[in-house]
């Protein structure tokens, strides 16, 4: 488990230009505290980016490489050779990158770079959508979900699929560690941040980070909102690592979803009966996993 | 001096790669392309080659492989083709607005539909503005010593910009021929260890490739125009050099073939050139002044030295494998350009030749000539884009 002793005292994320209660930035803040100085970070197109890498507001104290929205695991891929052959196998090459950038167009690189087992750790911060165009359906928005392509007009055209499953894809790569965990739940987030660090190959974490302007929720709530997803049993903590699936989180009493869905405002316009049929969802899938 | 050998210009691309001691090479197998990296992969496999091979799952991944490897100050290599280039093009601008100096070879080949592996230039035509240095070669001989020009020429600190060599498909990367490998302490006496200024560093963190507002992008895009154009006076600089340490060299940035007294001027690239020099020589014994430029840098545009090579000609043609479709071959916009820069209006014609491999002989060659002669006579050209070969005009 992870000290907070151990965790480095020098800011390495300062100065950035997120919106308040981002939660994207929470989660790059604590994997930086963890991973220290002897890191390398590759950010593609997107809000860290925008936030932390445009002249002269550079918010990083690492190395960044930024690149395209495609390439954040093949700009992974091209550091860690590059190093390797440098001599420089010590330092930690980092990916941080959407759900955008990780599940849908990024996915490919993502495939590759784990298949070829490369040395790196990657981080998916997930807050459910396109937000730094401004909020656009990507295949990791929820069922039922608002977004700016998905809108409820008289037509009620919300979200209808679930989300695409991360974490399973990576253990049919038999990756050597993956991690879906939260920023809700920072001694378990930063424990697989060190985890990862330590895993001989790839290691990837995905983790819940909520947008406010996303989703519609105050910004003092980010934190509250990923851990209600935790404790409604939307979002599973879970890891794959030696070969198997592991839940790290059992919730006891779940609390209903309705908390969760009703707290935001990407759900507003969602009945009843289909937050019933998202309850059910969840109730079974708790049952088929225990 | 080096061995002899009886091998193609994808083979001489890798020796080319090896003798300049790249460090990574990150690649996606396409025809006609493939060999130069198998022949990498096996040299690398013998311990002949000292370098990281990344088999990646795609051109994308290739390139930005090369554009990262390349941040840590490695020396880098990429191949391809045709479709494979096109699945490079956003990568390409990353690496050359990086300033990084990848190296890569691209064997020409046309662009699908209709699905074809053959020659043509449209695939690095296309890429034209992506901001990299184009040079294209006649031989496989000349793919190798090419090769290791385009590192010296990329790596100069005032360039800083990647370099594609073009060969063309089959023609060059299929066919054997004999070519000189120098030694390795030659091309080490020619090309110094790839020391970058700005680099991944832990002790020295930098944001590479970062974010600019309005009021300094233009600056960014301005350094890189001039880096550019100082690639030309450099590859004339380095193809000298390599004259004199290696003992072959390629005329520079355009090859001036019998052009000094000619009247009539086709302009070449790549392999076809070979075929022109054959029909310049014959004409020439049937007293016809022809003469022939061969283009061997694009991008950045020699255009005072295209100008110098075609200032005293009364009819010139030039000779384009692709096509900027809705207007003519790109290489004669840009000679007429250049004539035009230098206040100079020759009589011109533009043949579109050999598109998707279609065969160019000698005698369609001599074609071109013999209308050049034609224009020489009447003073000015009929038709400015000419199609050779097209089987409905036979």
């Amino acid at each position: 488990m992870i000290k907070l002793q151990d965790i480095t005292e020098e800011e390495l994320l300062y100065g950035s230009l997120a919106c308040a209660g981002c939660g994207g930035i929470i989660a790059l803040r604590m994997a930086l505290k963890v991973l220290g100085k002897n890191t390398v970070l590759v950010l593609p197109a997107g809000c860290l980016m925008a936030t932390c890498g445009f002249f002269p507001q550079m918010a990083v104290n690492v190395p960044l490489v930024s690149t395209a929205f495609p390439s954040t695991p093949s700009t992974v891929s091209g550091l860690v050779a590059g190093l390797k052959v440098k001599g420089k196998e010590d330092i930690t090459v980092l990916g941080v990158a959407g759900d955008g950038g990780t599940a849908d167009i990024g996915l490919q690189a993502l495939s590759g770079s784990v298949e070829r087992g490369e040395n790196f750790v990657y981080i998916c911060y997930d807050n459910e959508a396109y937000m730094n165009t401004g909020g656009q359906r990507s295949s990791e928005t929820p069922y039922g979900a608002w977004t700016t392509t998905t809108p409820v007009g008289r037509n009620k055209m919300w979200e209808d699929k679930p989300k695409k499953d991360l974490l399973r894809i990576l253990a049919a790569h038999n990756i050597p560690y993956a991690a879906r965990t939260s920023i809700s739940h920072p001694r378990e987030y930063m424990d697989s941040v060190r985890k990862a660090k330590e895993t001989k190959g790839p290691a990837v974490i995905h983790v819940l980070a909520p947008c406010p302007s996303g989703w519609g929720t105050d910004t003092s709530k980010t934190v509250e909102l990923a851990r209600l997803a935790v404790e409604t049993g939307i979002w599973e903590m879970a890891e794959y690592e030696n070969g198997k699936y592991k839940v790290t989180k059992i919730i006891k009493n779940r609390k209903p979803v309705k908390e969760y869905i009703k707290a935001q405002g990407r759900y507003r316009h969602l009945p009843d009966e289909e937050i019933e049929k998202m309850q059910k969802q969840v109730d079974e899938y708790w049952k088929a996993m225990s | 001096m080096g061995k002899r050998e009886f091998i193609n210009g994808n083979n001489a691309v890798a020796y080319g790669v090896k003798l300049a001691r790249a460090e990574i090479v990150a690649a996606y197998p396409i025809t006609p392309q493939t060999k130069i990296v198998e022949q990498i992969s096996e040299f690398i496999s013998n311990g002949e080659m000292n370098a990281e091979f990344i088999k990646v799952e795609s051109e994308h991944t290739a390139m930005s492989a090369c554009y990262a490897a390349s941040c840590t100050g490695a020396r880098t290599f990429t191949a391809t083709s045709s479709q494979g280039l096109l699945y490079m093009f956003e990568m390409m601008q990353f690496t050359s607005g990086q300033r990084r100096p990848v190296v890569m070879a691209n064997v020409n080949r046309a662009i699908s539909p209709p699905w074809t592996i053959w020659l043509d230039h449209q695939d690095s035509i296309s890429t034209r503005d992506a901001g990299w240095i184009q040079i294209y070669v006649e031989s496989a001989q000349e793919a190798l010593d090419t090769t290791i020009q385009c590192f010296k020429v990329a790596e100069n600190k005032e360039v800083l910009t990647p370099v594609m060599i073009c060969l063309d498909a089959f023609v060059l990367s299929h066919t054997e021929e004999l070519v000189d490998i120098p030694e390795q302490a030659e091309i080490d006496r020619f090309l110094p260890p790839f020391e970058p200024d700005y680099k991944v560093d832990v002790n020295r963190p930098l944001t590479i490739a970062a974010g600019t507002a309005p009021n300094l992008y233009m600056e960014f895009r301005f350094t890189q125009q001039q880096g550019m154009l100082k690639a030309i006076n450099l590859w004339k600089k380095a193809d000298e050099e390599f004259g004199r340490l290696v003992g072959r060299s390629y005329g520079g940035v355009v090859e001036n073939y019998k052009c000094s007294d000619a009247d009539v001027i086709l302009v070449t690239m790549g392999s076809l050139s070979s075929t022109a020099k054959d029909v310049v020589d014959s004409l020439r014994e049937q007293g016809t002044r022809a003469g022939l430029a061969k283009l061997r840098l694009y991008r950045p545009f020699p255009e005072k030295e295209i100008f110098d090579a075609l200032k005293s000609a009364k009819a010139i043609g030039v000779v384009d494998r692709s096509l900027s479709f809705g207007f003519e071959g790109s290489v004669f916009s840009d000679v007429k350009a250049a004539l035009y820069n230098n206040n100079c209006c020759i009589p011109g014609v533009n043949f579109i030749v050999g598109l998707g491999g279609r065969d160019v002989t000698a005698d369609d060659l001599k074609k071109m000539y013999d209308k050049l002669q034609y224009i020489q006579k009447n003073g000015k050209a009929e038709q400015t884009v000419e199609f050779i070969g097209l089987r409905w005009s036979e």
